[in-house]
């Protein structure tokens, strides 16, 4: 049994951890360029997360075990997603533990106990928070799921490590059926990771906010992991999309001496990944909650002309 | 004599049958009753899983002839590994439905006898097991009605409300309506299987060996599938069900909901895959479009009730929906020909029975132990349940996470099994099949995750926040025997959830007797830990590394993180600072699905109003507010009352005949020998 | 160039022109409208401009350019103008909820490429896997011409119609005859012209231009 591939997927789990928060310090730094202010750098969310987790925990009288177990639990399942979505190559001995769909359900049994925690407190922001997520994920899981269709038709395959491969060998150059998929993944993932036309991660605007009325009884290191938890989000669906749509980069199986060079190409492309996620979120507001039917559906609409694209012109 | 699985299963059985004659005998003491009946309950099921287990596992097939019944047709039993797996499924549930009943049924000490209960709780599962091993049309429709008659009079159990009267006047009537569909289609299919001379066509193997010219094939699945379609629960026959499960005593809604309904599963896998055996393609579309209404229907009607039980009941609709959904595609891809895919799909269909039953078996019974403490089925008063009741919490809890497909539970395994068919099915040489099959694994997603909010809201309204109706009840924990028949039941979710292959390894040998291929789902080293259906580089999936690595993680990051000891300070709940927070400002039930309601509000039936009382003074101070909110089923309108219309109208019309007088009786006679004899010249 | 790479460059020059369809169905707001509707043109004229290349039709050439000018430049620049002198830039009422539209829009796209696999076996052109698209961006454009209540997203559908028709030629024979392509694109212009004194008629008499309006001009009885 070759031992490197599980250094590889120690070293994807530390990459995890270690630049989710610079991602997101990077995602606010920009965002502060381009309104004109000043921003408080790079390692500003290093910074807040260390605060955090020096702080006491202040509960609510009321709290049961699934508050508290609840921020362990988001955490858990986004770096079991970090050990499987391949980053800098494919060769990842847990990866076939779970297929795109799997890691979908991961991502949605972390919103699930989160769900139950803003409700467990009983306050009025909580159970808000909680219906609002509930509803959007359900309506942006029909258009994820028509995206991972459309690739996996691709693929022929909807483990990752082999969609990857797949599109490396491909020599096909215009795919219009992944061009959709893309574009309906990317309004998939800002509805899903929390960002502007869908929610505001920035706010504590009583009225708007989805993701952190949720959250809002959290404190001490509890909070700082659920933090911790949706920077990694972030940064999980970052290279999801990466992995699906732009692999060229990630380094193929046994190609070890490769790591070192997908690890620079990772980090740039995330950097623009980053950037366009500025200028998105710079470019739109944030819509009403009963527009979000008309967003999620052109997601979908996308992701299933991708599928017909494929039939049709492939 | 020699033990084989038939034995174990006629003697289940008879124990159960011997249980009903022994309870008239010992009705004087009720506990010792409800102690003695249930424990032998649960032996017979016991002896049932076994029995089941041993079947699928052997791939035996063993016959029977009963010189019981009718002089010259005798009653038929077959054991056979597809019959065993349904005995399994239903023995399993009934074994910890029955030991949870002991604590469950003590509950009504004092207040009614349960003596009929015991005896109809009995003959229900000595139905449903009989409907199963039955290998002739005559012993199937007498188990059925056994089944249904059983069924009935414990949905009226408490008779005292209208309400349950009601539903069990609709369950009754609709059982019948489809049980005479199931009649004509056993009726064509003995007709053209065997000759009216002797009548050897009643039984299955007969029909198994006829050649059915291919419109009468499709009369009789026509008719078999609306049969068995009426008893699922298949929307738009799905009314009787949320009226019906939700009224009987718990743990019978447990069964019902849990196994009752999958009779009819069996009976549609066992009429076409066994019976019919070849078929186009368009039998899959009804059965998977059928499936697919069934599945996003029932969860949005779900998502509407605030009655636990109702809502609990919904979701039958919706599981069963997923059920059919992978037969249904398994049914196409066998009428191309596509064996391994058909046997994918046949896989995921029974595999989900087996989890559907588990886990909304656990369900029910977590609903029926919060009823039992509470005496209240509606959410809208409920909250806080998890700090008096923490083991009937986290098992409601294992339950809601199983049936909303998250992994690592069983019913994610299933579902995961359902979108892999779905994603093959780009292979179907038919172009329109192809573009518009896809659009279904949509559907299925979307009904998988509107299954997650239902059951936030289901689980965070009754168990999480405060306690929000106006009187505190006193609550205790359910006892022993109801704890440890839902800890049972959420075992075997989880085992089901971690050790898919296992289990798809033993049932394997029906799709290979039913679409001619096995799945073999485990390939490589470790194999049992890995479920990789079709090819390990198409799709792989191993619920015991996911389970093991977030368990990983999440002790690690507890013990990281409690190195030092840092405090926990508990305090008042801070809610942005806002002071007078009270329990009637929690969000409930109806204001939780608010905004699917908005969205898919076109869907149902709805009447809102809001009232301001009094509206004089100034508009935006009332003293106070009304809201009123009702939402239907939009198959009452369409379907329901206007067959009871009809009916109705026609009964009046027929009712003219009664004259009451006994000439008028006799002329009607007179005029009926009359015809007759013209007809029969 | 590559023959397969032109015609992979054509396949996704058709999805384009499919997307723009979509998005001029589901676009609310009117300048939107009008943007959308000259990125199709657009992307037709490119791919007349490489189907000409590919199957070395010279006259393609001129068609493209000619869509060029029409349709990416002086249409929107009319209906632009228009728009502004109407004051009817807001947000677009419609008929059907929007994604209701969508996924009868989808269903028109299932039911043209089943329509369309018969033809697509027998023909043997490079482009023949994009009549499909044509057929539904037709279909499109009438949907959206029923599920809209203003006049100008009316005429917009109108002029989408147009487009798929000509994309359909394009991809079924490689474009029609040089003559009834001006013919075509001359009678387009027109009808552009007309419409829009229409819109002042109609706007001058009442004061709106829903077109449901127009159910006043029915027989009272």
């Amino acid at each position: 049994m070759k031992t490197y591939p599980f250094i590889i997927e120690l070293l994807q789990i530390a990459i995890l951890l270690g630049v989710s928060p610079a991602l997101t310090g990077w995602v606010r730094m920009m965002k502060c360029w381009t309104q004109g202010r000043t921003s408080p750098g790079l390692l500003q969310p290093y910074r807040d997360i260390m605060k955090l987790f020096s702080k006491d925990v202040v509960l609510a009288d009321n709290a049961s075990w699934i508050f508290r177990f609840t921020p362990y639990l988001v955490f858990g399942t986004a770096v079991l997603a970090g050990g499987v979505i391949p980053m800098l190559s494919i060769d990842l001995p847990i990866a076939s533990t779970a297929d795109v769909i799997v890691i979908v359900a991961l991502f949605a049994i972390a919103r699930f106990f989160t769900a139950l925690a803003g409700m467990d407190i009983g306050t009025a922001f909580g159970g808000m928070g909680s219906s609002r997520e509930m509803t959007i994920a359900s309506l942006a899981e029909p258009a994820m799921l028509m995206a991972i269709f459309t690739v996996s038709l691709a693929s022929k395959s909807t483990s990752l490590s082999q969609m990857v491969h797949v599109i490396y060998s491909g020599h096909s150059l215009f795919r219009p059926s992944l061009a959709f998929a893309m574009i309906a993944f990317v309004l998939i993932a800002l509805a899903e990771t929390g960002r502007i036309p869908v929610d505001n991660p920035a706010t504590h605007l009583e009225l708007t906010m989805i993701h952190e009325a949720m959250i809002l009884e959290y404190s001490g290191r509890h909070l700082a992991l659920i933090e911790w938890a949706g920077m990694m989000k972030l940064f999980l669906f970052a290279s999801l999309g990466i992995a699906t749509f732009a692999p060229w980069g990630i380094a193929s199986a046994g190609d070890i001496g490769f790591v070192p060079a997908s690890f620079l190409i990772m980090m740039l492309k995330l950097g623009a990944a980053g950037a366009g996620l500025v200028l998105i979120e710079t470019g739109l507001a944030k819509m009403r909650i009963f527009r979000l039917t008309e967003f999620l559906g052109s997601a979908f609409l996308l992701a299933t002309l991708g599928m017909l694209s494929f039939f049709i012109l492939e | 004599m020699i033990v084989t699985p038939m034995w174990l299963l006629s003697s289940s059985v008879l124990l159960l049958f011997l249980t009903v004659l022994l309870t008239p005998l010992i009705k004087g003491s009720q506990r010792f009753l409800i102690n003695t009946s249930f424990t032998l309950t649960s032996v017979a099921s016991l002896l049932g899983v076994i029995g089941g287990v041993w079947a699928v596992g052997g791939g035996t097939t063993e016959k029977i002839i009963l010189e019981i019944g009718l002089p010259a047709l005798p009653f038929h039993m077959r054991i056979d590994p597809l019959a065993g797996y349904f005995i399994t499924v239903i023995s399993l549930l009934s074994l910890f439905v029955s030991l949870y009943s002991i604590g469950y049924i003590k509950g009504y000490l004092g207040r009614r006898p349960v003596t009929s209960l015991v005896i109809c709780y009995c003959l229900f599962i000595a139905g449903m097991l009989m409907v199963v091993l039955a290998d002739d049309a005559l012993f199937f429709l007498v188990s059925w009605e056994v089944m249904a008659a059983a069924s009935y009079f414990l949905v009226m159990f408490e008779d005292e409300h209208i309400e349950n009267r009601r539903a069990a006047f609709l369950y009754i009537v609709v059982a019948h309506v489809g049980a005479i569909a199931i009649l004509l289609s056993f009726g064509v299919m003995a007709g053209l299987a065997g000759d009216f001379e002797n009548f050897s066509g009643y039984t299955f193997d007969a029909m198994r060996q006829a050649q059915l010219p291919v419109q009468w094939a499709t009369a009789a699945f026509l008719l078999a599938f609306f049969g068995f379609a009426a008893k699922a629960g298949v929307v738009p026959l799905h009314v009787w069900l949320p009226e019906a499960h939700p009224v009987a005593p718990s743990n019978v809604s447990a069964l019902m909901s849990g196994v009752m309904l999958k009779t009819a599963i069996y009976g549609i896998v066992r009429v076409t895959f066994d019976l019919i055996g070849d078929f186009p393609w368009w039998w899959g579309a009804i059965v998977l479009i059928l499936g697919l209404v069934s599945a996003v229907m029932g969860v949005l009607y779900a998502l509407m009730q605030h009655d636990l039980k109702r809502l609990l009941a919904y979701h039958s609709v919706e599981n069963i929906g997923i059920i059919l959904i992978g037969i249904g595609l398994s049914m196409i891809f066998t009428s191309y020909h596509m064996p391994l895919l058909a046997a994918l799909g046949l896989i995921a269909g029974l595999y989900h029975t087996l989890n559907h039953a588990m886990f909304k078996g656990l369900l029910f019974m977590g609903a029926g132990a919060v009823l039992h403490a509470t005496h209240e089925r509606n959410m809208e008063e409920m909250g806080g349940l998890i700090h008096r009741m923490p083991w009937t919490a986290a098992l409601f809890l294992i339950g809601c996470v199983s049936i909303s497909a998250l992994p690592p539970f069983n019913g994610f395994v299933s579902e995961w099994l359902t979108f892999q068919a779905f994603l093959l099915s780009p292979a179907l040489p038919n172009q329109l099949l192809k573009l518009l099959v896809p659009l279904g694994a949509a559907l299925l997603a979307l009904t998988g995750a509107l299954a997650a909010a239902c059951f936030v809201k289901a689980f965070g309204v009754t168990f999480l926040g405060h306690w929000r109706g106006h009187h505190t009840p006193r609550v205790r924990e359910a006892d022993f025997p109801m704890r440890l028949g839902m800890v049972l039941a959420a075992a075997t979710c989880f085992l089901l959830g971690v050790l898919p292959t296992v289990v798809i390894d033993w049932m394997d040998i029906i799709s290979e007797q039913l679409t001619g291929s096995k799945l073999r789902v485990s390939t490589g080293a470790y194999s049992w830990m890995w479920l990789t259906p079709i090819a390990p580089e198409r799709a792989s999936y191993s619920g015991t590394i996911v389970f093991l690595g977030i368990l990983f993680v999440v002790v690690a990051a507890y013990l990281v993180l409690h190195v030092k000891p840092g405090a926990i300070h508990r305090a008042p709940i801070w809610d942005c600072g806002f002071e007078k927070i009270n329990q009637r400002m929690q969000y409930n039930a109806t204001s939780f699905s608010m905004p699917i309601r908005r969205i898919f509000g076109f869907l149902f039936n709805i009447k809102e109003q809001v009232k301001l009382i009094p509206r004089a003074a100034h508009p935006f101070f009332p003293k106070k507010i009304n809201y009123y909110l009702r939402v239907r089923d939009r198959f009452w309108g369409w379907l329901y009352k206007p067959v009871v219309e009809v009916s109705f109208y026609l009964s009046r019309r027929v009712g003219r005949l009664q004259q009451g007088r006994i000439q008028a009786y006799l002329i009607y006679s007179f005029i009926t020998i009359i015809v007759l004899l013209v007809f029969s010249r | 160039m590559n023959i397969n790479i032109a015609s992979q460059i054509n396949s996704f020059l058709a999805a384009l022109v499919l997307l723009t369809a979509f998005g001029m169905l589901v676009q609310r707001r009117m300048y939107g409208l009008v943007h959308l509707f000259a990125w199709q043109g657009l992307f037709l004229s490119l791919n007349t401009a490489i189907v000409g290349f590919v199957a070395d039709r010279h006259h393609l050439y001129i068609s493209s350019v000619l869509t060029l000018t029409l349709k990416v430049i002086l249409l929107p620049y009319i209906l632009h103008v228009l728009i502004q002198r109407l004051k009817v830039h807001k947000e677009v009422e419609t008929v059907v909820n929007i994604p209701m539209t969508m996924l009868i829009g989808i269903a028109l796209v299932i039911f043209s490429y089943h329509l369309m696999a018969p033809v697509r076996e027998l023909s043997t052109l490079v482009t023949r896997s994009t009549l499909a698209v044509a057929l539904a961006t037709v279909m499109i454009g009438l949907l959206m011409m029923i599920t809209r209540k203003h006049a100008v997203t009316q005429i917009i559908g109108f002029l989408a119609m147009e487009n798929g028709l000509f994309f359909a030629a394009t991809s079924a024979t490689y474009g029609m005859p040089l003559v009834v392509e001006l013919g075509v694109a001359l009678d387009i212009l027109i009808a552009a012209f007309i419409f829009g004194i229409f819109f002042f008629h109609i706007h001058t008499t009442f004061d709106s231009l829903d077109v449901e309006k127009m159910a006043r001009l029915k027989e009272e009885d």
